[in-house]
């Protein structure tokens, strides 16, 4: 056995030792660039006038690539649902789940019900901001569903209301769509964020539809994961 | 040198997560490996758009709107990069969640134990 185990480690080794040389051909011959290629200067240049956005990688992600960040949710959501269907057929009964673990100790139950609030306002703050700071949907979603995760772990018997996490996610997923629609009725095409108004430069009401977008992000992705963390939480096991 | 030194870092870790995921035996170790090497491949990407000298890609006062071509760095990668870990999330939890059946149906996570696929 131990010679076996050698012998597939010593082929690992060889296979990883050539993909290193390649790795280190392409380290030692790397030299960044002095200036912005054309996409990314057109992207620099363009975001403050055709977006309204202080970040221009949000600027990208939501406007410019909105149609790629759409495929991206749905393939969020889509993970979600596999993982659903793959641990429902190992659901636990009803109350059963959770029942073997020891309580939760008393400073995580405290420290939990003190910092959701925080949590779910800090997740919320991060996505409305996308469009000035670092951040956005996708980061202040994560952030929502580890509240969540703390939920869980303070109290592991606990059961969210399913049907709101799906109302919520379903929802904010047709809004996301729907202003998409808008942008090619009202502006220059799908997901064009000039449906609302530009306003001023570096306000948080600006940069059009681009703050209302990512909040429907943050919703659709916080549910999604959240979703993800209660189907890891329902099997016997947990 | 900032850049190599980025690079070479993630170059590494996808060696590491690599070298974890063919070597050893057990489903949830293997898991682990494939998400540092995924950590790693997105280290690699963020710092392809490292131009030496400036700063992120974020319009405030720091940056002048009317030079903002000359001293952000690009901002493609980026947006690349925050698509890949979603998406490396999802890929993730469905590894898990996959781990978890294979463990109920064997009670084991021993991949020496699952030999159906074997040739």
């Amino acid at each position: 056995m131990t010679s076996n185990f050698t012998s597939r480690a010593a082929v690992a080794l060889v296979l990883l030792l050539l993909l290193g040389t390649a790795f280190w051909s392409l380290t030692t011959g790397y030299s960044a660039d002095a200036a912005l290629n054309r996409t990314a200067e057109y992207y620099a240049v363009n975001t403050p006038a055709e977006t309204g956005a202080q970040n221009v990688v949000t600027a990208i992600i939501v406007t410019y690539r909105g149609l790629d960040t759409l495929g991206e949710v749905t393939v969020l959501f889509l993970t979600a649902a596999i993982v659903a269907l793959v641990l429902g057929q190992s659901k636990a009964p009803r109350g059963a789940s959770g029942s073997g673990f020891l309580p939760s100790g008393e400073l995580l139950q405290t420290g939990t019900k003190m910092l959701l609030p925080l949590i779910l306002m800090f997740g919320a703050y991060i996505f409305v901001n996308g469009h000035l700071t670092p951040g956005g949907g996708f980061q202040g979603g994560a952030v929502l569903a580890s509240g969540m995760l703390l939920l869980l772990l303070a109290d592991p018997g606990k059961r969210f209301r399913k049907a709101v996490i799906h109302r919520v996610e379903s929802l904010s997923g047709l809004f996301y769509v729907l202003i998409g629609l808008a942008g090619m009725a009202w502006a220059g095409g799908f997901l064009d964020n000039r449906i609302l108004p530009l306003g001023q430069f570096g306000q948080i009401l600006s940069a059009g539809a681009i703050p209302l977008i990512y909040t429907l992000i943050g919703l659709k992705v916080g549910a999604e994961f959240s979703s993800i963390l209660e189907s890891l939480e329902e099997t016997e096991d947990a | 040198m900032l850049p190599q030194i980025a690079m070479a870092t993630g170059f590494v870790l996808i060696l590491m997560g690599l070298y974890g995921a063919l070597t050893h035996r057990n489903i949830l170790r293997m898991i682990v490996g494939f998400t540092i090497a995924d950590t790693g491949v997105n280290v690699v990407l963020v710092s392809v758009g490292y131009l030496p000298g400036r700063t992120a890609p974020i319009l405030d006062s720091a940056v002048p709107v009317a030079d903002a071509a000359t001293r952000i760095i690009d901002p493609v990668p980026q947006a690349l990069v925050l698509t890949a870990i979603v998406i490396g999330l999802g890929v993730t939890a469905l590894m898990l969640a996959y781990a978890y059946r294979l463990f109920r149906a064997r009670h084991s996570l021993d991949i020496s134990n699952f030999t159906e696929l074997k040739w």
